[in-house]
């Protein structure tokens, strides 16, 4: 039985503007002591993904519509607030993007540490101060009896984001949800880090997720990858099948935009043209569909299943219709053949074109001029 | 030090003729004052202290390092947007530093900036058309009928529709932001552009395009580049010479391709080696030099070698004199007692 099933979940705010699909239709399951890595770019559900797997979603405006988490044998989404709160961070402990909001400024170290550990665990105080001062040495605070009494502005951002795993390991948690844990800080402090993060997991074989934008930063930390795009998974994989033998136009896109350390000789990136899905309002069929060089007409008119791909690992799924048993896309190979010239150009002049949330304006703006010219 | 200064004015002389900027002992300090009405100065945040280095026309220097480096101070000062502590800035053979008002805004004509954040650098009250026009006006280049054609074409040179002159900022995603940025700095026909982290702002799939975009416009009008970033592969990807800045000092200059290669600076090593590459195989096998504790204070750095506190080659010379900034290898220097 896997720790944690993800089936359909949806997850919508309810806006002024209309109704934003952050999270439309994820499922995914992860094993006890594995390690995921959800990527994607910013707005593409995989925050959301997270917050809603640990029942944070502000509602309203948000509001988990369909589907079902069960983590451990229990569906999360049923509970009542007081089963919810018994996991959060007991069972199922979260890192956030940014240790300098993320920690209360106005308590002590210890207090906001040993928090769930009288919570949870039900120590008292000085067992409570005793544990925080192991926690706070495992990983890796400096004389951690001699600051426990400190203040988070009296640490820097990476000894900040330690303490943030110092309380997420607090109360020796089943999965850890690391939600950009590395994007705040700076590369030197980001490697301290990821390393802290990688030996702890394989210590205590605790499973995580890791949510990250940054596709060099799963490559090697994690087991497994989702990458997202507009609220959907659009490819899974193992993170070496991944790399190796990527199926999606859009992860082919990540892949030949990023400049890499390791390039050879100076060549031309090949950005993914467009703009991001508008959430309130996404095409049709495909999401990927308007930036996509190599779409075709049924990619605008439904969208695809995720499903199993030709000439790949047995668990490598992507979600598109030309990479598909008989599609168009099995063969190509991605890091020669960039798409059709003319789509390409047609998408650049979209960017070129009308801003998303002026599309109404200009539409508006148009009419009367044509009818001046029609009159 | 002396000998160090001596060694860049050597090249720059050696190769003036191509050298758009040369920049001599650059120090910004900001003082910090206690006191209410009797201020005092009780020390200063040293952001840049003392840093030399040039560039040629035509190329793109690549300066890097870690937030709080002084990588952004220094960008400012060489444009005159703060008034640097001590030190030079020569642009074309004038010295900036020295100038007064009038004559440095008739110099900025020639020097630009792209900023990091598209959100906060575009006034949100005003359109696209006035934000491209203004510098036009205030350089007298252009204005009326002659003003709208020219920002109309700007806004096509950067890959937008002419046509979006009466629209705001608010209407447009980070990316299009970015180039009205890019478009704006150009819209004076400037030789020297300093572009501050303009990408780091941007999603993973806009970068590239931004990165293009401003390849293409260097070719086009034979543009320099300073380029200031974190992010080591995508300076890698853009600049001709890269230096590496560590707590408001300039510890390895070098071209890119030798920097990359042979890095003489144990913190130019430790941050290659930290940078992820995006390749689980490579990744599984690289060797990671994870570097110790965290950077020290620009208010009171380290005695020496700055870098001597968190380096794992350091001995007892480098917490005591500071090492000299020396060219080892034909247009690579480093800062450093144990270099390679």
């Amino acid at each position: 039985m896997p720790l944690l099933e993800v089936n359909d979940l949806h997850t919508y705010f309810y806006t002024r503007d209309g109704v934003v699909r952050a999270v439309d239709g994820v499922t995914f399951e992860l094993a006890a002591g594995e390690t995921l890595g959800l990527v994607g770019e910013s707005g593409c559900g995989k925050t959301v993904t997270a917050l809603s797997l640990m029942r944070l979603i502000p509602q309203p405006p948000g509001k988990i519509t369909e589907g079902q988490i069960i983590f451990d044998g229990q569906d999360v989404l049923k509970m009542d607030d007081d089963e919810v709160r018994g996991i959060r961070g007991n069972n199922v402990a979260m890192i956030f993007q940014d240790p300098m909001t993320s920690l209360n400024p106005v308590l002590t170290i210890s207090r906001q540490v040993s928090e769930a550990l009288e919570l949870h665990l039900k120590m008292d105080r000085s067992e409570a101060r005793k544990r925080t001062v192991e926690l706070l040495d495992l990983v890796g605070i400096p004389s951690a009896k001699k600051r426990l009494d400190d203040y988070p502005h009296q640490f820097s951002g990476g000894m900040r984001q330690r303490v943030m795993i110092a309380m997420a390991l607090s109360c020796n948690p089943k999965l850890i949800l690391a939600d950009e844990p590395t994007t705040a800080l700076d590369v030197t402090i980001q490697a301290q880090i990821l390393d802290l993060l990688k030996n702890l997991a394989r210590e205590f074989r605790t499973a995580f997720i890791l949510i990250t934008h940054d596709l060099g930063v799963v490559a090697g930390m994690t087991q497994r990858i989702h990458v997202m795009y507009a609220g959907r998974i659009v490819e899974k994989a193992d993170t070496g099948e991944l790399f190796a033998n990527p199926k999606h136009p859009y992860t082919w896109g990540l892949l030949r935009s990023i400049p890499r350390l390791d390039e050879q000789r100076k060549q031309r990136l090949v950005p993914i043209e467009g703009l991001p899905p508008d959430l309130i309002a996404p095409p049709p069929g495909c999401k990927f569909e308007p930036r996509c060089a190599y779409r075709r007409d049924v990619c605008r008119e439904k969208e695809p299943p995720l499903e199993r791909v030709p000439n790949a690992k047995p668990d490598h799924e992507a979600r598109c219709w030309g990479t598909q048993e008989g599609g168009w896309l099995v063969d190509v190979d991605w890091h020669s053949e960039i798409g059709d010239v003319r789509v390409l150009e047609e998408i650049k002049q979209e960017v070129a074109s009308v801003p998303a949330e002026a599309a109404h304006a200009a539409a508006a703006d148009a009419n009367p001029g044509a009818r001046k010219e029609g009159s | 030090m002396a000998v160090a200064f001596e060694k860049v004015r050597s090249t720059a002389t050696a190769e003036s003729g191509k050298n758009i900027l040369t920049v001599n002992g650059l120090t910004m300090h900001f003082p910090l004052t206690q006191g209410i009405i009797f201020q005092r100065q009780v020390g200063a945040v040293r952001a840049v202290d003392g840093i030399d280095f040039f560039v040629q026309k035509g190329e793109t220097l690549g300066l890097v390092g870690e937030s709080g480096c002084g990588k952004s101070t220094t960008g400012r000062a060489i444009l005159q947007l703060y008034k640097p502590t001590a030190g030079s800035v020569k642009f074309e053979g004038t010295e900036l530093t020295t100038l007064g008002g009038e004559q440095m805004r008739r110099m900025r004509r020639k020097m630009q900036m792209i900023f990091q954040d598209p959100y906060a650098s575009l006034n949100p009250r005003m359109t696209v058309g006035n934000i491209i026009g203004e510098p036009l006006e205030v350089h007298h280049l252009a204005s009326g009928r002659a003003k709208t054609e020219r920002v109309q074409e700007l806004l096509k040179v950067v890959g937008l529709n002419p046509y979006f002159t009466n629209r705001y900022p608010h209407e447009f995603s980070g990316g299009q932001r970015q180039r009205i940025g890019v478009a704006r700095a150009l819209a004076v026909e400037p030789e020297f552009i300093v572009a501050d982290e303009p990408i780091s702002a941007l999603d993973v799939s806009i970068q590239a395009q931004i990165i293009n975009l401003l390849e293409e416009l260097q070719e086009k009008f034979q543009l320099t580049y300073l380029f200031i970033a974190h992010d080591l592969s995508v300076v890698r990807h853009i600049s001709d010479r890269v230096a590496v800045m560590y707590l408001g000092k300039i510890v390895e200059v070098a071209d890119r391709q030798e920097l990359y290669e042979k890095p003489l600076h144990p913190y130019t090593q430790a941050l290659l080696s930290a940078v992820p590459i995006p390749d689980p195989a490579i990744e599984s096998k690289r060797k990671r030099i994870i570097l110790t504790g965290d950077v020290p204070s620009p208010v009171n750095p380290p005695s020496g070698c700055r870098f001597h506190t968190r380096c794992w080659k350091a001995q007892e010379i480098c917490s005591e004199v500071d090492p000299e900034f020396i060219e080892h290898s034909p247009r690579h220097w480093a800062a450093c007692h144990f270099p390679g």
